[in-house]
């Protein structure tokens, strides 16, 4: 917006920039990323988001191998509600089943819920956010206040809806929380596309004749890279925390796939009787949520972004 | 000033419409009219005389126009599920509950997150700062149903096991001992985000040129963050609020389905359970609303504590 609009200046830094940009743009971008590498790295709170976050990709990943059981298996009825002991470290649930297993594929559901979710808001919201930035006018008027109107219900209120429409399951949770998250990409985008789109170097790219749809993939989002990231690495607690939140009231992941949300959903009923139930899925979900919350903070410092929210 | 508020509430106008009209989209895409769900069998003659009898068979444009006239008029139908209760008088007997609670969780963040934030940026740096910084993070990124699990594991179980001391119930209303848990697990992760806030608010002022002015001339440490710098500091945290109500109107839930209080969250999610539409719709048009009209309050308050908002025009963004 605050684009200086000195014509002379323009002429110049034009041309520089037209020659810089052919030599000197791939030795930036990489040390760019370079730099942000080093300064994550010496940021002891997104290390440790790190660390936690690949070991719950390799979790999920070989879930398989890790858990001793399957997740619907049971392995003993007459041990129901047991405590944790030595061959069941996090006891057995109410149906027999080794709750130790059902937390390890548990972090699958989680994680692919957060990935899948954050893919339909990259979907939606880059699209929608480019081009309204970038043609701004009416079109800019329409799909800003399209956000608006979605930005104007709590988010979790739109997926609940969204869920009671087409009933409970996984594929259900992506849609809902894409479909109601894309916004806040959206505006971020365009308040990117707004601030790039008076750049010397996109009406260098113009006035050499390049189209919108050019200038838009090879200029502008490359630049706007950064706070994308930033934000997707957000964006996957927050879907994460949806999902969780769903199938602990019974409305999110159907039995007998575990989450964790729904392993401390049907926990409750038997807080009574024994607490295990609960413990230990919600450790891990607190967790999960620190670790892509430090990863989060990490990135945004490490990578200089002011996210406006 | 005048002119200012009357844009707000001009755009609290199309705000609310469009909210309804969201929700009454969704809704009538949802599968299932009430007399074909459920098992129940009906002759196909009698499920048209029943839709005809509510209305279910005129145009969409008349059932939405009926709908919202009849809304707001605090009329939102009959309850599917608890026949033959009024969804407006369900409504009226538990969101004064939610509403307490919500209070509540919103004086317990606004004191705790403020003193945390505020403390944090006077010790920049120093231990309070970590302590404060650290809490705030770890609030901010536990879910509140998980805080309130690990609450009622703590205090319910664990700790009058230990002690042989039980001081709180598993759940309920009753008594004001029985506020306190529901509160903390509500308000938790509003005060991690006012906490922050404040942080990074204050510690922006700290550096301004006027503080440096005001050290300058000799004033005392407390007198410049007392008079100077908390003033402006905190403006921007009252924008805060509008976002921290949707997270306790959302929150409410969880916290109200695990502490067994009887307010609108928890008979919203056994209303999710049941399927009941009309008490589904209800209740997220009334949180939607009550958000909006939230919204526009604080625009308003912001508007008279910060001139430069309502020079700068309607829209704040």
């Amino acid at each position: 917006m605050a684009a200086s609009q000195d014509s002379n200046a323009d002429h110049v830094s034009q041309a520089q920039l037209l020659s810089e940009a052919a030599e000197a743009a791939p030795t930036r971008q990489a040390s760019l990323w370079g730099d942000a590498w080093r300064r994550l790295l010496r940021n002891k709170l997104a290390v440790i988001g790190m660390v936690i976050a690949s070991m719950l990709i390799l979790i999920a990943v070989f879930a398989d191998v890790i858990a001793p059981y399957g997740y619907a298996e049971t392995v003993a009825v007459d041990l129901r509600l047991t405590k944790p002991s030595w061959n069941f470290p996090m006891g057995i649930d109410q149906n027999g089943r080794d709750v130790f297993s059902r937390v390890v594929y548990g972090a699958r559901v989680s994680l692919l819920v957060g990935v899948a979710a954050q893919l339909i808001v990259l979907a939606i919201g880059v699209p929608v956010g480019a081009m309204a930035g970038y043609f701004g006018g009416t079109l800019d008027t329409a799909l800003m206040r399209l956000v608006d109107v979605v930005y104007a219900i709590p988010q979790l209120l739109l997926v609940l809806l969204i869920v009671n429409m087409r009933g409970p399951g996984m594929s259900t949770i992506f849609l809902a929380i894409g479909l109601t998250g894309w916004v806040t990409m959206a505006r971020l985008v365009r308040g990117q596309m707004l601030s790039i789109r008076e750049q010397e170097y996109v009406k260098a790219s113009r006035v050499s004749g390049a189209g919108p749809g050019y200038i838009i993939m090879r200029h502008m989002l490359p630049n706007s890279m950064t706070p994308i990231i930033v934000a997707l690495t957000f964006g996957i607690p927050t879907a994460i925390f949806i999902e969780a939140s769903l199938s602990f009231i019974g409305v999110g992941i159907r039995p007998p796939q575990p989450s964790w949300g729904q392993m401390v959903g049907t926990g409750q009923q038997y807080i009574r009787a024994v607490q295990h139930l609960m413990l230990f899925p919600s450790i891990a979900i607190a967790l999960t949520m620190l670790a892509f919350t430090f990863l989060g903070d990490g990135l945004r410092d490490a990578l200089d972004v002011r996210l406006n929210d | 000033m005048i002119r200012y508020i009357g844009i707000r509430i001009l755009w609290f106008i199309p705000t609310v419409l469009s909210i309804a009209a969201v929700v009454f989209i969704i809704m009538q895409a949802t599968p299932g009219s009430p007399f074909t769900s459920g098992g129940a069998n009906m002759r196909p003659e009698d499920v048209a005389r029943m839709e005809e009898q509510y209305g279910l068979d005129r145009p969409m444009i008349v059932q939405f126009g009926s709908y919202v006239w009849n809304a707001a008029r605090g009329d939102f139908g009959e309850s599917y599920a608890r026949r033959p209760q009024k969804v407006g008088n369900i409504v009226a007997r538990t969101f004064p509950v939610s509403f307490h609670l919500g209070v509540m969780g919103l004086t317990f963040a606004a004191i705790g997150g403020l003193t945390l934030g505020i403390l944090a940026a006077v010790n920049q740096n120093g231990i309070t700062d970590y302590f404060s910084v650290t809490l705030a993070i770890l609030f901010f990124s536990v879910p509140n149903f998980v805080l309130g699990i690990l609450l009622l594991l703590l205090f319910v179980f664990w700790i009058p096991g230990w002690t042989g001391i039980s001081f709180f119930n598993l759940g309920g209303w009753d008594s004001p001992k029985d506020w306190v848990l529901p509160t903390i697990a509500l308000g938790a992760g509003p005060l991690a985000i006012i906490a922050r806030y404040t942080r990074s608010s204050m510690i922006d002022v700290i550096r301004s040129d006027y503080v440096r002015t005001a050290r300058a001339k000799g004033l005392a440490e407390q007198k410049v963050i007392l008079k100077h710098v908390l003033k402006n500091a905190l403006i921007p945290v009252i924008t805060l609020l509008g976002p921290l109500l949707a997270a306790l109107a959302t929150g409410s839930f969880f916290v109200e389905q695990i502490f067994a209080v009887p307010g609108m969250g928890k008979f919203f999610v056994t209303s999710m359970q049941a399927k009941d539409q009309p008490m589904i719709l209800g209740v997220v048009l009334i949180y939607g609303v009550f958000l909006a009209i939230m919204n526009l309050f604080v625009d308003v308050l912001y508007g008279i504590i910060d001139p430069r908002i309502r020079l700068s025009g309607g829209r704040g963004d």
